[in-house]
């Protein structure tokens, strides 16, 4: 089954980017602009991982992993964040933010995909 | 397109030869975009009196230069047998205005000898070198000097 | 490959946007309207530029954005506040982020410099902490984004030798599951690495009845036997490190015969439901009515959050091309449809009949159609406003004079060309406002004005045409000086009776270089004639106010779109000629308009109580000598910007229609008295008059165009 993904960022490009990595890939691609959309956006995009950048218009990252966690429905989902940076500050924030993982960015397909099967089942 | 002419005058050139006022002429074919008959233009005030007026070419409007009158060989009374070649230099086009368009001819490059000192003057200044076929003199035409030149925004 | 080539684009568009985001932002700060989400949005700009830049291997850009983006960061959190002079840097650092993304999409981008004096004043600027937290611009790094193929499936080659085996007690905690990771796929991935041997300990599984659901009770006990390294084990469990207890311990032993793995996952299988952690995710397949008010507690809560953001709204970008395309279709559409209508008009079918009523309906049509795809090329004018504040900024700087910027109507819609063509003059335009309309200090404060000057920026539509109008708030034009310079140049004549708009407009005659009036800005010699003929090829009149002591106003209209123009058609000289109908006023017959010979040889008529001098068209083109009779002929009434009116003799009046905008300029050139050509129904070119051009109102316009129609009205 092909594993479908949502992906949150506020620049355009980044979303480009994204999509195309993720769909060169196999996967199946969402799209939101922010962490608002994105959560909106989740009962149609249904996805198994979602990929999340932090630093947002109207609900950063961090409000939108609150936003699902807060659903016991959805407690489960796997969210990686979009960080420029991994120190291990950010991450253990993170981590108490509730996200799942993280990918550095910039990134490549390859890093992209090695941090879904992380989280997600093949 | 102008590196086309470029990589020619290293080897051989394709040009197309014409008739002006019964004298034979060409220009290189890197600048012709199309042949077309002669359709009425509309007059441009404030022009050189070469400018025979503005055409419609599909929708582009472009100015038509009287060849004939331009190299100092008489005024053209067009008619429908006369022909208008469309040329483009630098993102500019123009029609120029010739009694017939004879051949299209693939000459070598260093066939092209300077303009014999007889030609008159007004003729010279626009022809960069001639061709001899079978005894015919074609003189090639440098066809950045025939355009008009470009009206400026300079004042009357 | 062609995808990331369109991202590259992309990214460079978004880049536009994001300054545009960037310059709004340092400006609300700046006027102090700006609240804690507008300084998160001014980070947000420069951290996306970093980004995408960094995706793109823009390294010059990455280490420029970097160093911003630190100092914005501690704005955000507040250890720095920011001081007038912080802001100047930062809109220093704006514009020079604007020119290293332009160098960068011209793929002129120079390596990083080192000691770049901008970065050093960033880094001067940044709180206390001062230390990069991120990675430092050299750790960055950029990779370019070539999709290649995947490597996640380079699994180690499982080899004889070089083998290690590793034991790996790992127990998960609640906060695992909670984050979303699961145990199951961190085992998956161990057995990945190599042969694994896996142990459930469920000796802290508690009875049923004490089972606490989200308590995981499980211990894993592992034995791996890998090629890989003991930091590569850590590695898969990156983003659970302080989620679970590990052990990993090295015993290299030899690799004996393992027992199948399948055996123990038969373990897993066989009690499923008690201590497993679910195998995938629970996906939220159906959300029921309670979670979705959870969804709409949050959208409350974010609407909160922003207030001023307005609702995105849907967009495509398209290649301007294929608009461009678009727009010479229904172009040529429109004239097919004009020759059409005048195929059906001169097969003089009797009144009221369907194929005139079809007519109609296509001319609407078509019409309509124009107009929404002419919609398409309109773009706001903000993006160029604001990069005029560039210019007021510099332009102050310069001249050591303070500046202030506002802009006016930046909303406002205008062709995507003229916009384009529109910033060199603007430029200029700002350039003199600032260096000669603007005061010195210390004769603002002494005529009572505030220290700091005022530049203004503003576009409205009005009557069907859009006016971009420059103000500052300076000493207006000095006439007695502009008169005289006039005078001493030869441009009037010495006893030349002017009004002062008169004088004020005489700025734009070629040869008036602005320097010679009170310039300080050297180098800058830019004559006002130069915006007056760009602004003319774009179809647009340009005029100044002045009112001393208070300021001036240069006003600049245009057409709202290039491509057409409502005209009348008419008859010069046995010539088709279209007269833009916007500076039509009425047409006279001349039979009943009474023109007289005023003086020695100029013609006059009277309209409304005032005298209106008179020409004739097809003599201003050249068409012929000044006709000695006007009986006959049709008059129009014409006004130019300036409110000066002229009445236009011509053969006759056909029809007035919208006609199609082909420019003269690319092929030809600059035409005196002529604005453009248009293509007819019948395929044939007609002229469209300059009218502003025909103007012989005072010795400015006979100095600059009138000299052929003066010459013709005296012969005649």
């Amino acid at each position: 089954m092909t594993i479908s993904v949502l992906a949150i960022d506020d620049s355009r490009t980044m979303r480009g980017m994204l999509a195309q990595a993720l769909e060169n890939a196999g996967f199946e691609v969402a799209l939101a602009e922010d962490g608002q959309q994105g959560l909106d956006k989740l009962e149609d995009s249904q996805p198994d991982v979602v990929i999340t950048d932090i630093n947002m218009p109207r609900l950063d990252g961090f409000g939108f992993i609150k936003g699902v966690r807060g659903q016991s429905r959805l407690r489960g989902l796997p969210i990686l964040i979009l960080t420029t940076e991994s120190s291990p500050a950010l991450k253990a924030r993170a981590r108490d933010a509730g996200a799942t993982g993280w990918i550095v960015k910039p990134f490549d397909e390859g890093k992209l995909v090695s941090a879904i099967h992380k989280v997600v089942v093949r | 397109m102008d590196n086309n002419v470029a990589v020619d005058i290293h080897q051989s050139r394709e040009i197309v030869a014409f008739h002006v006022a019964d004298q034979g002429f060409c220009i290189d074919i890197g600048y012709v975009r199309e042949i077309r008959g002669w359709t009425p233009t509309t007059v441009l005030p404030h022009a050189p009196d070469y400018v025979k007026g503005m055409m419609n070419l599909r929708g582009t409007v472009l100015p038509v230069v009287d060849l004939s009158l331009r190299l100092g060989l008489g005024v053209t009374n067009p008619s429908p047998r006369h022909v208008i070649i469309i040329v483009m230099l630098d993102e500019r086009m123009v029609g120029l205005l010739v009694e017939a368009v004879s051949d299209i001819l693939n000459l070598p490059h260093d066939d092209m000898k300077p303009t014999p000192d007889v030609a008159s003057g007004a003729t010279r200044n626009f022809i960069e070198g001639v061709f001899t076929i079978e005894d015919k003199m074609i003189r090639a035409i440098d066809v950045a000097r025939i355009l008009p030149a470009r009206q400026g925004h300079t004042t009357c | 490959m062609s995808g990331s080539a369109d991202l590259r684009e992309g990214f460079f568009q978004e880049c536009e946007d994001l300054l545009e985001a960037l310059a709004d932002g340092l400006n609300a700060m700046d006027d102090g309207t700006a609240d804690a989400e507008v300084v998160n949005a001014v980070f947000r700009t420069v951290h996306s530029i970093k980004g995408g830049a960094g995706a793109f291997g823009l390294e010059t850009l990455v280490s420029f954005a970097h160093a911003f983006e630190n100092v914005l960061d501690d704005v955000r959190a507040g250890t720095v506040s920011v001081s007038p002079e912080m802001l100047a840097v930062f809109y220093k650092s704006s514009d020079r982020l604007a020119d290293l993304v332009e160098a960068a999409n011209s793929g002129e981008e120079n390596a990083p410099s080192q000691d770049d004096a901008l970065i050093e004043e960033l880094r001067q600027l940044g709180g206390g902490t001062g230390e990069d937290e991120e990675v430092s611009p050299d750790d960055f790094e950029a990779i370019g984004f070539a999709l290649e193929l995947p490597e996640v499936n380079d699994l180690p080659e499982l080899e004889g030798d070089g083998k290690s085996e590793f034991e790996i007690r790992f127990t998960p905690k609640k906060e695992l599951y909670a984050n979303g990771n699961d145990a199951a796929l961190l085992i998956r991935a161990l057995k990945d690495l190599g042969e694994l041997e896996i142990t459930a300990d469920l000796s802290e599984v508690p009875v049923l009845s004490e089972m606490e659901w989200d308590e995981p009770s499980v211990s894993w006990h592992l034995r791996l036997i890998t090629d890989e390294n003991q930091s590569d084990i850590r590695e898969v469990f990156e983003f659970v490190e302080d989620q679970c207890a590990l052990e990993i311990i090295r015993i290299d032993e030899g690799a004996d015969s393992l027992p199948d793995i399948s055996d123990f996952m038969q373990v897993q299988e066989d009690n499923p439901p008690v201590f497993l952690p679910p195998i995938s995710p629970e996906s939220p397949t159906v959300i029921s009515a309670d979670t979705r008010a959870d969804i709409e507690g949050i959208s409350i809560f974010g609407k909160k959050a922003e207030k001023k953001v307005t609702a995105t709204k849907t967009t495509i970008r398209v290649d301007l091309e294929r608009v461009d395309r678009l727009i010479n279709i229904v172009g040529e559409m429109v004239i097919s449809e004009a020759m059409l209508t005048q195929s059906v008009s001169e097969m003089s079918l009797q009144s009221g009949n369907q194929v005139e009523a079809a007519m109609a309906q296509l001319k609407q049509l078509s019409s309509e159609l124009q107009e929404s795809v002419m919609a398409i090329r309109a773009q706001p004018v903000k993006p160029l406003f604001q990069r005029m504040s560039r210019i007021v900024r510099e332009a102050a700087q310069e001249t050591g004079k303070a500046a202030k910027f506002e802009t006016i109507g930046d909303t406002v819609e205008v062709d995507k060309t003229v916009i384009e063509r529109l910033a060199d003059p603007l430029t200029h335009m700002i350039r003199n406002a600032v260096d000669h309309g603007l005061e010195e200090t210390e004769f603002r404060i002494a005529a009572g004005k505030p220290a700091q000057g005022t530049v203004t920026l503003s576009a409205a539509h009005r009557s069907g045409r859009v006016v971009i109008e420059l103000s500052d708030d300076g000493a207006g034009v000095n006439r007695d000086k502009v008169r005289s310079l006039a005078i001493k140049k030869g441009l009037i004549p010495d006893d030349a009776d002017l009004a002062d708009t008169e004088i004020d407009n005489l700025l734009f005659l070629p040869g008036f270089s602005t320097n010679d009036v009170v310039s300080n800005m050297s180098g800058r010699g830019v004559g006002m004639d130069v915006v007056k003929s760009e602004i003319r090829a774009l179809g647009g009149r340009v005029v100044i106010h002045s009112s001393p002591g208070s300021g001036t106003t240069v006003s600049i209209s245009l057409p709202l779109t290039l491509a057409v123009l409502e005209g009348m058609v008419v008859q010069a000289a046995g010539e088709t000629v279209v007269v833009p109908t916007s500076a039509l006023r009425e047409t006279v017959r001349a039979d009943e308009a009474g023109v007289q010979v005023l003086g020695s040889d100029d013609l006059v008529m009277s309209s409304h109580g005032e005298l209106v001098p008179v020409l004739d068209l097809g003599a201003c083109l050249g068409y012929r000598e000044m006709p000695q009779d006007f009986s006959g002929l049709t008059l129009l009434l014409i006004e130019n910007e300036n409110g000066r009116r002229t009445a236009v003799a011509v053969d006759q009046v056909f029809d007035q229609r919208e006609v199609v905008i082909k420019g003269l300029e690319t092929n030809y050139g600059f035409i005196p008295g002529i604005a453009a050509a248009t293509i007819l129904g019948d395929g044939r070119i007609a002229l469209i008059v300059d009218t502003d051009q025909l103007h012989p109102v005072t010795s400015l316009h006979h100095h600059e165009v009138g000299a052929s129609s003066k010459g013709v009205l005296n012969n005649g």
